[in-house]
Formats: C-alpha cells, structure tokens, sequence
C-alpha cells in the first residue's frame, strides 16, 4: 500500500477519451525546455543526413526535404517534467519515408538522433518504424520556430518528448546502444512514459545502469 | 544500501514563507545523499483513489547542509501540487520524494573555476541560491553576480540573505531588476533584462563566465540569446526554464 497523501485529490480531470500516463499533468501551453541557447539554422545551410550503418549515406537539403511526401499527425505529447498535452497538430515526414530512401545494414538496431548546436539522444530503431515517428516541419499550421525546435525537429509521440530531438541534423544508425545528451546525465535509455521510465535508475538494470549514478 | 532513486518519505520539519506566493519546505530525510547545486528533487503526491501528482523542485539548500534539503515552491494558479503544498501541509507531515536528480545544469564548484553568472527570473533564483550557498558554505572565491528580475518589491526571494551575502563579500555582485514596480528611492534597474544590463553583468566578471539562467521560457530565451551576443560560447550558458505550467 503506497503512502497517502491526506486530503489531496486530482484537481483538473482530463479531457473526455485522453489518458495521462502516471505522474503527469494537462497543460495547454506548450511550454519550452533547452538546455542552453536556441541554435538559430539558415535555411540555405540546413541540411538533413541518415548515416551510421547504412549501405551508403542519404543527404537531403531543405529544398530537397520538403518535396518528400508529408502527412498531418496530431499525437499527446508528454514531457518528462511532468507535462503532457493532448491533440498537438503537426505536419512533417514520417520516418518510414526516410527510410525507404536508404538500405540499412542488418545490425543496425540503434539510432541515435544529432542535432545543430551539438544535442543528441538515442532510440531503439524500433521506435521509430511503422508510422511511430517523425520530422516535424510545421506546429499548428506554421513553421515550427526555433524555440520548439525549428527549422525541424525529430517527433516520437510514444516516449517522452526528450527523445524528440529539436533541430534535428541526422541520424546515426548503431549496432549497440549510447546514452545521448540527457541519457548521459541520468536519464533513461528508453523513456517511455507509460512505464515511467524517467531516470536510468528506472530502466530495467543491466550491467551498465547498475554502476549508473545521478 | 538503497537505491539511489528510491522514493523515500521525508518529514516537513518547517516551513519558512518566503514571498506572498512563495514558501520554503525544510524537508528531514531518512536517506540523505548530497546533492550539487543545481539538482531537483521529484516530490509525488498520492490520493486516497491512489492518483498521483509529481513534480520536480529545485533543491536550495548547500550540500553542506546535511541530513535535509530544502525546497523552495511558488504558489501556481490552479496548481495542483504547489496548492497542495500551501494549503494541506504542516510541520510533521510527511512527503514523499526522490532524488537528487540532474547533471547538467550543475555548478562543479571548485576554487579555479570561472567567474559565475547568475540570471534569474522569479523563482529561478531558487537552484542559482543553492549555488550561491555552497560558493559561501565552501569557503570559495569565485568571482560571483546575480542578475535577478523580478516584478516588484514583494517577489524577492531570499532577500534579506542576498543583501547581507552582498554586503558581506566584495567578490559578490546583487543586481536586482524590477519590470513592474521598484522600491521607493530605488537607484537600479527598473526595466526588463536587456543588452546593457547583461553587458554590465559580464563586465563585472573578467575572464569569461560559466552562466546559468534560470526563470521563465521568455526571459531565459532573451538572456541566452544577449549573452551569445557578447560572444559567450554556448558551452559555456547553461539554461533551466521554468514555464508558467511548473506547478
């Protein structure tokens, strides 16, 4: 029996339909969390690279990359810091397309995410297949800004929105798994919101997040 | 030996009204770890229908000071764990939490480090205040300032022990910015952070700083972006945003 907390109750239920995985809220903003500055990307500089472990390496420029097919997705998003937020509207490329641009090489199981001003996080290659992932151009009906990531930012709806790399450059494909940005300062692997999988301490232990401390 | 992220319940062995809105919650813990400056504690509430609120607080205290932390919590409108905090908990009772958690947004605090520069909105003061009490519980001499914005006069927190740090050490520079309202005869900044109050900030740091910005998305947006500006590296600004949805 957990402890309980006398006199407290849910203040805000959730919208009809939706579910807040454990531990999380209802926000409406869409609140903005970075680490340092917001990098600022010249169009005409940007460009976007599938490498690692792949047959040969794909390169697309701006140009280039907004003539792939694009679809809407309006998926709940849930932030580690403990928001979520339902029925986002966004539009972009889904990562299957990207991938039927480049032969994959068998053990190519991991992916890590690079983005401009130096941000990186990993994810299982899993996770980002069958319509789970994508590159988001445009929030709300405009071009996404910089502070939530623009020109382009990686979406993965299903983990929590730390693995949504903002001004995302590339990915790598792995054979092994490699903590990213936040992973190497303690947070999890994996992250994926309904199993709370917050911190490293969360992930299920293995011989390297058993000597892992924050 | 527990884990290091077991959720452990800690007692409120006082509870300290900083500013109308805000209050610090001296917390006794049962497994005390020391923690850097800058680091956060998740705090999680359970209903008795066994629904459960978190929320992650920045720690205040040093981690010279053992065996407890302290947080220091704003009152958010509507919020559900911060209204919680002020209206249901008194000394005695018991919160559950874990931590300390974070490694980035961390002063490593040793005697041949940078100057530091603190930017502050609001609340944020509170990880840049553990920071400011380890410097001084540590014994170190780092060139140090505080740029706090705040609306007015009411909303300083920590107040009286930020003047008397100021007075009391000549390698700590206090800049209070008041966007609302300033106290009468006040001789500051009465507007919100610009390019000339940064400039000012740096200028009193020679060689360049480590800085940490902490408070609301606008302000530490406009902060990071004016200290690149001055040609900070990025390395060397580390941001925490407190949005309008921390409650």
């Amino acid at each position: 029996m957990p402890f309980v907390n006398k006199g407290f109750h849910a203040k805000r239920p959730t919208d009809g339909g939706h579910k807040l995985p454990p531990g999380q809220y209802e926000t409406q903003d869409f609140p903005v969390l970075t680490a340092g500055p917001t990098p600022r990307i010249p169009l005409v500089n940007w460009e976007f690279r599938l490498e690692g472990l792949v047959e040969s390496p794909a390169k697309w420029s701006w140009n280039e990359f907004n003539a792939l097919p694009m679809q809407s997705f309006n998926p709940d998003i849930h932030c580690v810091t403990k928001w979520s937020k339902f029925d986002t509207k966004w539009r972009g490329v889904s990562l299957d397309t990207l991938l039927e641009h480049v032969q994959l090489k068998p053990e190519a199981q991991f992916v890590m995410a690079f983005s401009y001003g130096g941000y990186t996080t990993n994810l299982p290659l899993a996770d980002l297949r069958d319509g789970k992932a994508f590159i988001g151009l445009e929030y709300d009906g405009k071009p996404l800004t910089a502070e939530h990531g623009g020109p382009a930012r990686l979406v993965v709806p299903h983990l929590y929105f730390w693995k949504s790399a903002k001004w995302v450059q590339g990915l790598r494909f792995m054979a092994e798994d490699e903590p990213g940005f936040w992973e190497d300062n303690g947070y999890s692997m994996h992250g994926d919101p309904w199993k709370e999988e917050r911190y490293r301490a969360d992930d299920e232990p293995t011989p390297d997040n058993a000597r892992f401390r924050l | 030996m527990s884990r290091p992220l077991d959720w452990q319940l800690a007692t409120v062995t006082a509870i300290r009204p900083e500013t109308p809105r805000v209050k610090t919650f001296v917390l006794g813990l049962p497994q005390f770890r020391p923690h850097r400056a800058g680091q956060h504690y998740d705090l999680r509430l359970t209903a008795p229908d066994g629904y459960q609120a978190e929320r992650s607080y920045s720690i205040a205290s040093p981690p010279e000071q053992t065996g407890e932390i302290e947080l220091t919590v704003e009152l958010i409108d509507e919020g559900e764990v911060s209204g919680y905090l002020f209206d249901g908990v008194a000394v005695g009772d018991q919160l559950e939490l874990r931590g300390p958690i974070g490694g980035y947004f961390v002063w490593p605090a040793g005697p041949a480090d940078a100057p530091l520069l603190l930017v502050a909105g609001g609340s944020g003061v509170v990880p840049l205040m553990a920071m400011l009490r380890h410097r001084q519980r540590a014994g170190l001499r780092n060139l140090a300032a505080l740029l706090f914005s705040v609306r007015t006069p009411e909303e300083v927190i920590y107040q009286q022990e930020l003047e008397a740090l100021a007075a009391a050490d000549p390698d700590f520079k206090l800049l209070i910015t008041y966007t609302r309202r300033a106290p009468p005869g006040w001789a500051g900044y009465r507007r919100r952070l610009d390019a000339a109050m940064l400039a000012e900030a740096v200028a009193l740091l020679p060689g360049s700083p480590q800085c940490y910005v902490c408070g609301p998305t606008g302000l530490v947006e406009t902060a990071a972006t004016l200290l690149q500006a001055q040609g900070l590296p990025d390395a060397a600004i580390r941001t925490e945003r407190f949005g309008p949805t921390g409650s």
